[in-house]
């Protein structure tokens, strides 16, 4: 086969507009924070993108104090109809700021301009716009008549889809009646202080949303506070723990979405082509930054050599580089310690016998990446099976009968998403009655929606997030 | 339990006491700790001795509510309901039972009693009812942007801990105990301390009806000493804190923490049971699973 050299084809990355410092926002202003600000870089090159300002403690409480005031004289109070047109306001301005949004997102992210242009900021916008609607539509929700918002929300969301996930948290809150005050990962704040401004040209009263950059630490005074109603956290299952034990005896209402380690199961009639893209996209999709990852591939015996061959070819062409780049398929590891914690699981792999195989695609010389890598032998007690890799390896483990494949599927404390790949209708909906996750995709994977409701079973957390279901956490039933 | 003359004979007839024991897996094992400890009605007189639960009983109650997970939880909504309803009968069946232990635990006079073991009943029919409903009132079509056929559908969460109300010793039990297993979950129920006649008589109820064994598992004991070890399970999924003791209530949230256990909070005072019920206590130990599939020839 002919080897085709591609051109590159950046995005222009002045169209992320990029200031050199940014400000916090709190009560409708941009204002300084009294912690030390922090450097936001890209990871692609390493180079500083930004001086972002952080919250101190103060700060937190001046927040917290805003959103209640905003709650209690302005939005709690606002009929739904008003609520929502605000919503629509926002969801059109993220469409309009979209080119924006996707260049900074990659640029501070490291992931592919593809995935932040086509996925990231248009799903951000849906959820605007699927809760908007509900706005005025409560009592039809299903939680009994005149359903009340919970109150001031704290939101702490993680560095993976910084301003989906903002979305996520921000929408059916809004939507609901309550106000929020939303940290950031430390690493990725730039699109949600863009967000903010999108928020000031909305014109939302001041108070409704703000945002405070900052580490784990503000995270943690934000979700302890005493005057806040609710806890929603997006994040690793081990702070996802802290949390609760904070919040305990509070009576505060609290919602988790928190680590994975999916099973992707392919059986033996599956259409092994489309596995194998499922697969790729299951793993390697924001480089195998994603909670619901598929992590683990569980293969029946049968068919394991002919779908490894063909998962070794297609992930070789798999093109990892330079995020702004249109062509790249894998872009960078988000920080240095994510991928020192990247390689550290990989070397556990070697260690514990697995075989590793590395694509041979060549990687930038400078900026963090890590080459896609597929671990085939691996058994269900290695930590390359257990842990969370949360980058982009693929463990590969074999299985004979269905019941064998659900038996080693749920074998792990998680329980977010599963994929099953078969021509068989009738197994399908076999596997995904007795898959314990939150999310099954059935010859597909990675789908997401605002109507559809997503979260964990299990030690992958509580609550849901999209839907009718997704409501329920921003309101007092 | 009171001694009375038998007609026609001057010796006094001594009556037929019954021993107390836990309900683990369909059986009524002793406590393994060999411990009773003394229930007395409302005005101090003995009443009977009950089997005080130890760790190891909780524990033998969790993998006996495990192993009853996996039937119970895949019987059709349809023969759930069958086997609720069949319970409600059961308790039909037993109510003068319950009204005279409901008199003597609460206290209350009869008109009252009768009351509450009336709605009791008609609790159970009420939640036998929801088996087959909550998918469609909970569950969802989802109207997805693309090319995908994507459903979401109410499941339960696994093995469910309760720490029964420590007043209501029948209304408040079935109130906490029926939504559980009538999501689908199975559980392990610690009884109300100073009052758990009634749930070893519903304990005998269940293990009569139709319900598989497992479903249910019932201890009597001290919530203190058993609640922690409740929390702190691997294998419990959820956690129902109503009758929990107040003071341990946070350190209790704390523990279920490690495994992210569901845990449905007490509220400020014991609830009003006669209250009708909502769709709360279906929901708190619910999971939402959703499914996509690819739409296409």
């Amino acid at each position: 086969m002919p080897n085709f050299e591609y051109a590159p084809a950046p995005e222009s990355r002045e169209l992320a507009k990029l200031q050199p410092s940014y400000q916090m926002f709190v009560d409708g202003r941009f204002v300084d924070g009294g912690g030390a600000p922090i450097k936001t870089m890209n990871p692609a090159t390493e180079e500083v993108l930004a001086e972002v300002a952080t919250a101190s403690s103060d700060d937190v409480d001046h927040a917290v104090r805003a959103a209640r005031r905003a709650y209690e004289r302005v939005w709690g109070r606002m009929p739904g109809a008003e609520r929502g047109k605000y919503l629509f306001r926002i969801a059109r301005l993220i469409q309009e700021r979209s080119r924006e949004l996707a260049v900074l997102e990659s640029l501070d992210n490291g992931k592919p301009i593809k995935e932040s242009r086509d996925t990231d900021i248009p799903t951000a916008a849906a959820h605007f716009f699927h809760h908007a609607g509900w706005a005025d539509k409560l009592d039809y929700a299903g939680y009994g008549p005149d359903p009340r918002p919970v109150g001031v929300a704290a939101q702490v969301i993680p560095w993976n889809f910084p301003l989906l996930m903002l979305a996520w948290k921000i929408a059916p809150a809004l939507a609901c009646g309550n106000t929020v005050v939303l940290k950031p990962a430390e690493t990725t704040p730039l699109t949600a202080l863009v967000f903010a401004d999108i928020c000031r040209q909305a014109e939302l009263p001041p108070g409704v949303v703000n945002i405070l950059p900052g580490a784990g630490d503000i995270g943690a005074t934000l979700t302890a506070h005493p005057d806040i109603d609710k806890v929603a956290f997006t994040g690793s299952t081990e702070v996802g723990k802290e949390i609760t034990r904070t919040l305990a005896g509070t009576g505060k209402k609290l919602t988790l979405e928190l680590g994975g380690k999916a099973a992707n199961i392919v059986f033996d009639d599956a259409p092994l082509d489309q596995a194998v893209e499922g697969i790729v996209n299951g793993i390697f999709f924001n480089q195998g930054h994603v909670c619901c990852a598929g992590s683990r591939l569980l293969v029946q015996e049968s068919v394991a050599e002919e779908l490894l061959a063909k998962l070794h070819t297609r992930v070789a062409a798999l093109r990892v580089g330079d995020p702004l780049d249109k062509n790249t398929d894998v872009g960078a590891i988000n920080s240095r310690e994510q991928l020192n914690k990247i390689v550290e699981l990989s070397n556990s792999g070697d260690a514990e016998g697995a075989q590793r195989w590395t694509s041979p695609c060549p990687l930038p010389d400078r900026g963090l990446f890590f080459a896609p890598t597929v671990f085939s032998d691996v058994q269900q007690s290695m930590r390359i099976a257990k842990e969370e890799i949360f980058g982009p390896v693929l463990s590969v483990l074999t299985f004979r009968t269905p019941d064998e494949a659900i038996a080693k599927a749920n074998n792990t404390p998680y329980g977010l998403s599963a994929g099953v790949w078969t021509e068989k209708g009738s197994r399908i909906l076999w596997a995904a009655q007795r898959l314990r996750a939150g999310v099954v995709w059935a010859n597909t994977f990675n789908r997401f929606d605002p109507t559809a409701p997503f979260g964990g079973y299990r030690e992958s957390g509580f609550g849901r997030e999209g839907g009718r279901a997704g409501l329920e956490a921003y309101l007092d039933v | 339990m009171s001694n009375r003359l038998v007609p026609g004979t001057a010796a006094p007839r001594l009556s037929v006491n019954k021993t107390y024991k836990l309900y683990i897996g369909g059986a009524f094992p002793r406590s393994e700790s060999g411990r009773v400890y003394e229930i007395t009605d409302s005005k101090g007189a003995f009443l009977a001795n009950a089997a005080h639960a130890s760790r190891k009983d909780v524990r033998d109650a969790v993998v006996a509510a495990r192993k009853g997970f996996a039937g119970w939880s895949s019987a059709t909504a349809y023969n759930r309901g069958q086997v609720l309803y069949r319970v409600a009968e059961m308790l039909e069946g037993r109510r003068e039972q319950f009204i005279a232990e409901v008199m003597a635990q609460e206290g209350v006079q009869l008109k009252r009693a009768t009351t509450l073991v009336e709605q009791t009943i008609d609790r159970w029919v009420w939640y036998a009812g929801w088996t087959d409903k909550i998918a469609t009132v909970l569950g969802a079509s989802n109207p997805v942007a693309g090319p995908y056929f994507s459903f979401t559908v109410p499941e339960p969460s696994g093995v469910v801990g309760i720490l029964a109300p420590q007043d209501s010793s029948l209304l408040g039990l079935v109130s906490v105990l029926a939504p559980v297993i009538a999501t689908g979950n199975t559980a392990v129920l610690v009884t109300s301390r100073a009052r758990p006649l009634s749930a070893m008589t519903l304990a005998e109820v269940l293990a009569t009806s139709d319900l598989p064994a497992g479903v249910v598992n019932i201890l009597t004991g001290s919530p203190v000493e058993l609640s922690p070890w409740l929390a702190s399970h691997a294998d419990v999924n959820g956690l129902d804190l109503t009758g929990a003791p107040e003071i341990l209530q946070p350190e209790l949230e704390r523990s279920a923490a490690n495994t992210v256990k569901r845990v449905l909070r007490a509220p400020a005072s014991e609830p009003d049971w006669t209250r009708r019920p909502d769709l709360r206590r279906l929901r708190a130990f619910i999971e939402h699973k959703t499914v996509w599939h690819p739409v296409g020839v």
